[in-house]
């Protein structure tokens, strides 16, 4: 028999998700030097994971990584099959019988709960449901919210939360040539959202914006950002922080604030403001949320471990909306271990725990965190694993995409194949010309499988 | 704007940055690495992973540093892209406590 990774004998690869992990760990995987190929599968008909639905619209720049995903696609030995959902319509056992290695890269897909009372009431929301909303995922496409609320809190002080606000904070007017959906567009023109209020557990020095997102907040035309200067006092252990020279986007973080906290309240229709050291401890109101409890916090521990702690004493602030961005957890698939406390598959280096032949890479694996390029070197190392393991895989031939797609076409499946996904994707780009929109994505699987028609 | 290497990164050439560049974009000369601002969508990315503080939104650049935004514009587009952490240099150890990290 010829060795695994040989022409005449490819390691087949299963790529679960098609996000920027799912794209690297293939550009890494024929990047080799052996024979490799990769089936992408996607549980939507869209490729391209966050990138799509996460990147906010209007931040075109951020989502060129996609022309790179492009390319990737057009490698010999890649196949996308979209529209497949692992753990429902093929299981993973099945994946493990086609294929030799199946690599997890399907993101984190839930939000974590604040865990206080009053969560559930309506306008109570998370950041995924409002991001995907306003992207056009399939998933949210009929979630409503309520934007004649004057006020809304946003929990978290990480790019995801500026996302939010920033969002909240344009008007109509300045979204409307970005790719943003219909349906949030029109929602988004009516809103009557005014005050906009960042919370963070923990002080300035720890807020997680990177500084660009947090430096074009106070860009904004229609909306002014307000900072409290009494809030920006630090402890020594806070000073301490900023002083270290490994810690200059923190540093250059607190000096944006302090540029905001003492220049003059602009005159301008809405307004973002911060508020730190701050935890939800309650959720009010008649049959929908009317006032947000907050807990005033300080800080406790050495320097970059400090821990928010709460002092007992409270506050309010009146608010109608509410979206949580405390971070994300992975959800499991049937047949792969799970951790539920940290929400990833556990692993060893991108190698999953006690399941041979089953790898991790990106959020599923490390957990929420970094940016877009961050999930590149995460992947190279979940490869550089795989690779490192070739000895240890079954050397028999294995079928690939030649015994998946038989096994989906025989459940009735419809797969979506990548030059179905280009057919789609050339009509979103035409649908949104008239409109001076780069797309108009649909917004729903059915509109997309009916494209195709 | 854009993002820029800058003199720090001579005798270093650490390229962890590379690494998490979602687009390819540095490219690199036997000297340092220096940013294609063609390609590079501004995620800043890198910036965290250089050990010795070489990379800066142009908005942060110290001014007498700002003649390196003409430079990578000169140099990048003309060099091989480099997409994969390489051996840093013999001096970087050295040149990297120099600068103080």
């Amino acid at each position: 028999m010829s060795a695994l990774g040989s022409r005449s004998n490819p390691l087949r690869v299963a790529i679960v998700g098609s996000g920027p992990s799912g794209f690297y760990a293939a550009e890494a995987l024929f990047k080799a030097e052996h024979a490799i190929t990769v089936d992408m599968i996607e549980r939507l008909p869209a490729p391209f994971g966050l990138v799509r639905s996460g990147v906010a619209p209007d931040h075109p720049k951020l989502k060129q990584p996609i022309q790179v995903y492009e390319k990737i696609a057009q490698t010999e030995g890649f196949n996308f099959i979209g529209n497949v959902t692992v753990g429902r319509d093929v299981s993973v056992a099945e994946l493990r019988a086609t294929h030799h290695v199946v690599l997890f890269t399907c993101g984190a897909e839930t939000d974590r709960k604040l865990g206080v009372s009053g969560e559930g009431l309506p306008g109570s929301h998370t950041a995924t449901e409002f991001v995907g909303w306003y992207n056009g995922h399939p998933d949210y496409r009929d979630r409503v919210f309520d934007l004649r609320q004057e006020a809304a809190v946003v929990i978290g002080q990480g790019n995801v939360a500026a996302d939010v606000a920033r969002m909240l904070g344009k008007s109509a007017a300045e979204l409307a040539t970005t790719d943003i959906a219909e349906h949030a567009l029109e929602a988004l023109a009516a809103s009557r959202v005014r005050e906009i209020h960042l919370i963070g557990r923990r002080g300035p020095a720890q807020a997680k914006f990177t500084n660009k997102e947090l430096r074009e907040l106070g860009e904004l035309t229609n909306c002014a950002v307000i900072v409290n200067p009494a809030e920006l006092q630090l402890n020594s252990e806070s000073a301490a922080e900023l002083a270290d020279k490994n810690n200059y986007t923190a540093a250059r973080n607190a000096e944006i604030f302090h540029g905001w906290a003492q220049s003059q309240a602009s005159a301008k229709p809405r307004r973002i403001a911060f508020h730190f050291l701050a935890s939800p401890v309650e959720l009010k109101g008649e049959g929908r949320l009317q006032r947000l409890v907050l807990e005033k916090n300080r800080l406790e521990g050495p320097s970059f471990a400090q821990t928010a702690k709460g002092t007992g004493e409270r506050f309010e602030l009146p608010c109608g909306l509410l979206f949580r961005s405390i971070g994300y957890q992975g959800i499991p698939i049937p047949g792969v271990p799970f951790d539920a406390r940290r929400g990833i598959f556990p692993n060893d280096k991108g190698s999953i725990t006690d399941a041979p032949g089953l790898y991790a890479a990106g959020w599923i694996k490390r957990g929420p965190t970094g940016i877009i390029g961050t999930n590149r070197a995460d992947a190279v190392a979940t490869v550089a694993t795989v690779l490192s393991d070739l000895e240890k895989f079954t050397p028999a031939t294995k079928p690939g995409a030649a015994g998946l797609l038989p096994l989906l076409a025989r459940r009735g499946l419809k797969v979506v194949g990548y030059s179905d996904w280009q057919q789609i994707d050339a009509q979103e780009v035409q649908r949104g010309e008239p409109k001076g929109k780069p797309r108009e994505k649909f917004t729903r699987v059915a509109e997309m499988l009916t494209a195709l028609q | 704007m854009t993002f820029v290497v800058t003199d720090n990164c001579q005798r270093c050439r650490f390229t962890d940055c590379v690494t998490v560049c979602p687009v390819a974009c540095f490219h690199g000369d036997s000297e340092m690495l220096y940013i294609d601002n063609e390609t590079c969508i501004d995620c800043g990315a890198c910036v965290a992973l250089c050990p010795v503080h070489a990379i800066y939104e142009e908005f942060d650049l110290p001014e007498e540093q700002r003649r390196w935004i003409e430079i990578n514009a000169e140099k990048a587009p003309g060099l091989p892209v480099v997409n994969d952490k390489g051996e840093p240099l013999p001096t970087a150890e050295a040149r990297k406590q120099e600068l103080g990290y």
